[in-house]
């Protein structure tokens, strides 16, 4: 059956159907689960400063750095307690929306 | 005295602004493989028949030297004409003039036709080439935009609004096609978007081509934010002719009939069907071998294929279809597929055009992906839009009508007029797979093979379930059919609909999940 073999399959409710995907389909975003040590940037703009370097052991709420978007100073701060384990960003830097800014050292 | 002198001069002045921007700005349209504005109209109307207002208005800013400047026509060619002998108002703005910029006038000669076609009830196209609001005029361009969008919304579903992307389009303009009923786009010609690729670079620090941004492929496929797509401006305008001989002049009529003719296709229907409710098959080849002459006129062939829209004929008059397809991801209803249909289906309402709904889908598409882009929320307009519509409504259910997709596609629940079903048809919560799994987990669990016992209690699910007969024992579909007599059926059931009268409860409007 060559016939069968040009086509993608698509499972609902444990039925396997044979048909094709559409290019959107292919390049949907599959659901990863956040890593909340990691924190990136929710819009793309410029890094105006940076105020931690890594090791630094900062309190929730503590300023990391600022992102200028769309003519906004925005302080990105701490989410909660930790050390900073790395710094992507210097100051100066444009960056896209979504790129890894800051890495907290994962709990012990 | 005679007044030959009066008509030579009116002559002169008419031929001075037939030159447009100028020989030097049509070179440049003509180089970008473009046609002038006024040549689109001709293409588009019939021979003859185009008349031309507002040929004089000119332009009324004065700041930044704008009033030593003359802009013939301010930028945009007004006037009515027919297609196929049907009345149609007609706007095209012209690039050659400021970059078909719009300022007051501009807009003004836009609002004017706008409002003609409203009192005609004719419909009313629009061609955008223009490279938006006129900055020497300040806040009287953003004016004009606004007062263009009030009467896209005003005309909305009285009179068909077509609009053509036959240059660029961008910021605020593209929102008057995104409001109008059909939008057609041409490939390396048609450019939307709100922010060009220029300030996304300088502010995002994203480069993008204009093509990769907002181009007609963009629209076509992605977006959904185009209906049609057509690889040259002739094309395009053909289509433009075929949709109008579809669709009547405004909601109080319906489209032309015209001679009825048997479908062509040779194809026995129940041959295009495979038998195996889990393989593909290409559900516009059943369309074709149902409508007159097998025509089948789709809308939105690239955005969201696994359903099917568009027009056909059935006895010479004009029916749309909605369709789920197999061949493309199953056919399951998403996000996109929900709100294409959905929008489609208010479109007939509106327009008296009944809907003919073929059934094949195992549901809704499963992925967190569709979860989190709101499947609840596009799904429902689908729901909405069939439960809201009062035009006939016909559904043949071919083989699968699973769970919360038997319902969405014009059930009998949500008032379908005609519930069909061919014998290959599967009415059940969901296939066999899934309903013997939850059914017996307890059996399949504890049984000494497990795999066996659930392909066991597959099979007694599918012999008891997977069938047209319970939900026909309850009345929710009406007859059983053989596939051969779709069309005889259908015939009949748009005949008995003809003169269908049904009203809700008075309101103001519905809310729907937009």
């Amino acid at each position: 059956m060559q016939e069968e073999e040009k086509y993608e399959t698509i499972i609902v409710h444990s039925a396997v159907y044979k048909t094709e995907y559409t290019t959107k389909y292919r390049n949907r975003v599959k659901w990863e689960k956040p890593d909340e040590n990691q924190l990136f940037s929710f819009i793309p703009g410029t890094i105006i400063d940076v105020f931690v370097k890594p090791g630094d052991v900062l309190k929730e709420g503590d300023p990391l750095l600022i992102l200028e978007a769309m003519k906004m100073h925005n302080v990105v701060q701490m989410p909660f307690d930790g050390k900073i384990a790395t710094v992507n960003v210097k100051t100066g830097d444009k960056i896209p929306k979504g790129s890894l800014m800051i890495e907290i050292a994962a709990k012990k | 005295m005679s007044l030959k002198r009066n008509i030579l001069d009116l002559r002169k002045r008419k031929s001075e602004v037939l030159k447009g921007g100028g020989e030097k700005a049509i070179e440049k349209q003509v180089a970008m493989g473009k046609l002038t504005a006024r040549e689109r109209i001709l293409y588009i109307l019939d021979e003859g028949s185009f008349h031309e207002y507002d040929m004089f208005v000119e332009h009324v800013a004065r700041d930044f030297d704008m009033d030593k400047m003359k802009l013939h026509g301010d930028g945009v060619i007004i006037g009515t004409g027919t297609i196929n002998g049907s009345p149609v108002c007609i706007f095209a703005q012209d690039f050659t003039v400021a970059g078909g910029s719009l300022g007051l006038m501009h807009a003004r000669k836009i609002t004017k036709i706008m409002d003609h076609s409203l009192k005609m009830r004719v419909p009313l196209i629009g061609i955008n080439d223009s490279g938006g609001a006129r900055i020497q005029e300040g806040v009287n361009s953003l004016a004009g935009y606004g007062e263009i969008f009030f009467r896209n919304t005003l005309a909305s579903g009285v009179i068909p609004q077509i609009s053509v992307i036959l240059g660029p389009c961008a910021g605020g303009a593209v929102y008057s096609p995104a409001l109008t009923d059909f939008v057609f786009v041409v490939n390396n010609i048609s450019k939307m978007f709100i922010t060009g690729p220029g300030v996304i670079k300088t502010v995002l620090g994203e480069e993008i081509s204009m093509e990769d941004l907002g181009g007609a492929k963009v629209h076509a496929e992605v977006t959904g934010n185009a209906h049609f797509y057509a690889e040259s401006e002739q094309e395009c305008f053909d289509q433009i002719k075929k949709l109008v001989s579809y669709i009547p002049w405004n909601n109080e009529q319906k489209a032309e009939r015209i001679a009825p003719a048997e479908p062509k296709s040779k194809k026995k229907i129940e041959n295009i069907v495979p038998a195996d409710p889990k393989m593909p098959y290409d559900i516009r080849d059943i369309i074709k071998s149902i409508t007159d002459n097998s025509d089948f006129f789709e809308i939105m062939e690239m955005f969201a294929p696994n359903v099917v829209i568009g027009f056909g004929r059935m006895e010479g008059e004009t029916v749309g279809f909605v369709a789920n397809q197999p061949k493309v991801l199953a056919g399951v209803l998403d996000c996109d597929s929900s709100d294409k249909a959905a929008r489609f289906i208010r479109y007939c309402d509106a327009f008296n055009i009944p809907i003919i709904t073929l059934e094949d889908l195992p549901g809704y598409l499963p992925g967190a992906d569709q979860e989190h882009a709101g499947v609840i929320r596009h799904g429902a307009k689908i729901l909405y839009a069939y439960s809201e519509a009062t035009v006939a409504k016909i559904t043949v259910i071919i083989r699968k009508a699973y769970g919360g997709g038997y319902i969405a596609m014009n059930s009998r629940h949500l008032r379908a007029d005609f519930v069909f079903a061919w014998p290959t048809a599967e009415i059940a919560v969901m296939g066999p797979e899934g309903a013997a799994n939850i059914v017996f987990r307890k059996e399949i669990a504890e049984a000494e093979d497990p795999e066996a016992m659930r392909q066991l209690k597959i099979q007694e699910y599918k012999d008891k379930f997977a069938n047209p007969y319970v939900a026909a024992s309850k009345g929710y579909i009406d007859e059983v059919i053989e596939p051969e007599d779709t069309r005889k059926m259908l015939l009949h059931a748009l005949k008995v609909s003809a003169n269908k009268s049904i009203s809700g409860p008075r309101k103001k409007h519905g809310i729907p999940p937009f």
